[in-house]
């Protein structure tokens, strides 16, 4: 018989919440470690105004990410750009970080008809809403590397509520089948919307899930950048070897709300947030460890935080200053089919007809 | 009596449902502790408790799936669709398995449950939020679907669907959630499930619509009876089944049929009622029939939904089109 009581549960760990190492093997340089956090920082940033942008309607409905920088950060560290993202739609850091330019996230969330495209040279795939979608195309885009010899990998990002969904299970099984360089990253957040992962799930942990699957399941302190580098680098390593697939679960906090849509004083305390908003926060333990080693303070802090926001805000007043020229409807025929069918072109003529006629806005 | 949005009107349909019959049951992702995204079934989980106002891991397909093993067992639940986009995870359990096990048993079991899912368009949604996809349904034997465009008729129409013995997918705008307020009865009552209603009454032209552009339109349509130009609305309110004698008598008045709705045109319920004229009233027409749709490309991003949805200047140009013949 198989019990949950006979498998062993460890939790990878590598800076605590006072910024200590808790082993002397660190894998990455202090370069890497500071390199690390001003993406984290920047990433924290880029949230915050986007949070603050959604609430005086300068963009749309927003799904934040802030307390997940350092699963996302440390994951995609470990990757090579020649790697593919199976991102869902809360993954700003760690697709900024992957090449992602910071233009095109801001054009996502202002609803421009060209947010969802990704330079040529990035491979990132467009953000899913759909919730764990996105891990089967990431067993698809594997097997396409594995069929062409390529040492590349794909990685899904997914949050805990996914690893209910039938996409999720059926992901597994098949890159465990067919041993394809896939990674699966869950970011467990706690919450998906309002549900608790208390009830989202009767197993003690996700990562345990991967042993039905038959591939290695790790489970990892989600805010600790440097245990997050350190096993995604090991399962990236696994993949390119022809080692098969491996599921992670970086155990993380979202500090903020789904979306700028919910209120989360409906499903959690004050007092269930404050901890992770404070020392068990992503950013706190990594800035703790670099001004321990003389690496950072809080004059490069400010100077760090000032020149990005400028550059931000730059960048922000560009695009709104060019807002009456997004693009219009009619281009958005262009992109059904690799040819227009005739309603198509029919149809693109009448919705230009009527934009450029109508008085009934503006 | 009292004052109510289409959102209340909702919740008091299921509250009072509950309360009359404890084989209903309400499932689906956050409507529990959070008591669903836009608050259809706030405080139910503290009146009904968890067994009954369940928060189910994310999983639609087995929301759904769930939910037809219940039916099968002699309970009635409700189960709700967090977006009408995300119903396409849970299409097998929907078009498969609840539309179809009255016929695959011939009547030995029969699938009583309610799907509720919020959708159409602007309110500047992330993708997949806004799409109608009420035709998908509408194609598919076994079930019904019922779209409101008010506080009164959302509480009539979803106790029917309560209380139907079939399939039944209540589709709400969400647009209209808390546009206006409505006087609704405070006790129980029923509206008819595949019965039309003639919202304006008019010898011009017909128009023919459902859901979310209801409202639009009568305000469109009082504009022109001051103007002189007499048009009759009908909010067909179910779209499967079709009222077609509704539609039939008001066409053989007017002469004169367009149909508008959000979804995309091409294979939509306005084609179908389209071919119903064309099938039994076609002597009637003096005027081609007129569609105004949603455009044939998937629901757009925020800052051109408004350019792609039927709005006013595409319905007045149609309008003046009809009325020229």
């Amino acid at each position: 018989m198989f019990r949950e009581e006979d498998l062993t549960f460890e939790r990878v760990e590598r800076l605590n919440e006072d910024g200590v190492l808790l082993h002397d093997k660190k894998v990455v340089s202090d370069e890497q470690v500071l390199e690390m956090y001003q993406w984290m920082l920047k990433a924290r940033l880029l949230d915050e105004k986007l949070l603050r942008m959604q609430r005086q309607g300068r963009i749309g409905t927003y799904a934040p990410y802030s307390g997940q920088e350092a699963a996302q950060i440390g994951s995609v560290f470990a990757l090579e750009k020649s790697d593919w993202i199976c991102p869902s739609y809360r993954e700003h850091a760690g697709n900024m970080v992957h090449g992602m330019p910071l233009e095109q996230i801001i054009l996502y969330a202002k609803g421009h008809l060209h947010g969802g495209r990704v330079p040529e040279d990035v491979n990132i795939l467009p953000v899913q809403i759909i919730i764990a979608a996105q891990t089967l195309h990431a067993v698809g885009t594997a097997y396409a590397q594995k069929y062409r010899g390529e040492k590349h990998v794909s990685v899904s990002y997914f949050g805990d509520g996914a690893t209910s969904q039938g996409d999720f299970h059926e992901a597994l099984n098949f890159a465990s089948v067919y041993q394809v360089p896939a990674i699966f990253f869950c970011q467990n957040n706690q919450y998906a919307i309002s549900v608790p992962v208390e009830k989202q799930m009767a197993s003690k942990s996700i990562a345990q899930k991967a042993v039905a699957y038959g591939m290695p399941g790790v489970q990892v302190d989600g805010n600790d950048v440097l245990a997050v580098y350190e096993v995604m680098k090991e399962a990236v390593e696994r993949a390119r070897n022809g080692e098969g697939p491996t599921l992670i679960e970086a155990v993380t906090y979202r500090l903020g709300p789904h979306t700028t849509s919910d209120d989360p004083t409906k499903y959690r305390s004050k007092e269930n947030v404050e901890p992770w908003r404070e020392v068990k926060d992503p950013l706190r333990r990594v800035r703790l460890y670099l001004e321990n080693s003389n690496l950072w303070d809080v004059e490069k802090e400010k100077a760090f935080v000032q020149t990005f926001q400028d550059e931000l805000d730059h960048m922000i007043d560009e695009i709104e200053s060019k807002e009456k020229e997004f693009p219009k409807v009619e281009e958005a025929f262009e992109y059904v089919y690799q040819e227009k069918n005739a309603q198509l072109e029919e149809q693109q003529a009448e919705a230009r007809r009527i934009r450029e006629e109508g008085d009934w806005h503006e | 009596m009292s004052e109510i949005t289409m959102i209340e009107a909702i919740r008091q349909a299921m509250t009072q449902e509950m309360e009359r019959d404890s084989r209903v049951l309400i499932l689906g992702e956050d409507v529990g502790r959070n008591g669903g995204v836009f608050r259809a079934t706030d405080g139910l989980i503290d009146q009904f408790g968890e067994e009954r106002v369940m928060d189910t891991p994310l999983a639609e397909s087995a929301i759904i799936g769930t939910a037809v093993g219940m039916s099968l067992n002699g309970l009635r639940p409700i189960a709700e669709i967090q977006f009408l986009g995300f119903i396409y995870e849970a299409m097998d359990q929907v078009a498969n398995q609840a539309a179809r096990v009255r016929f695959r048993s011939t009547g030995r079991y029969h699938v009583p449950m309610v799907i509720r899912s919020p959708y159409g368009g602007g309110v500047r949604t992330p993708e997949l939020h806004s799409d109608s996809l009420e035709a998908l349904f509408s194609h598919t034997p076994g079930l019904k679907v019922v779209m409101p465009s008010n506080p009164y008729d959302a509480k009539g129409l979803l106790i029917a669907a309560i209380r139907d013995e079939d399939p039944v997918l209540f589709f709400e705008p969400m647009k209209l959630y808390r546009s206006t307020k409505q006087e609704v009865p405070d006790q129980l009552y029923e509206i008819p499930i595949g019965k039309a209603k003639v919202v304006r009454e008019g010898n011009q032209a017909t128009i023919v619509s459902w859901g979310p552009c209801v409202p639009m339109l009568e305000k469109l349509v009082d504009q022109y009876k001051k103007e002189g130009a007499h048009l009759e609305l009908i909010d067909l309110r179910t779209v499967a089944p079709i009222d077609a004698e509704t539609i039939l008598e008001s066409v053989e008045k007017t002469e004169r049929l367009m149909i508008v709705h959000e979804a995309v045109k091409t294979n939509g319920i306005g084609a179908e009622v389209a071919a119903l004229v064309s099938e039994k009233g076609v002597f009637s027409l003096s005027a081609p029939i007129l569609r105004i749709t949603g455009f044939d490309t998937p629901y757009p991003v925020g800052t051109i939904e408004d350019d792609w949805l039927p709005n006013e200047k595409r319905i007045k140009d149609a309008i003046q089109q009809l009325l020229s013949y």
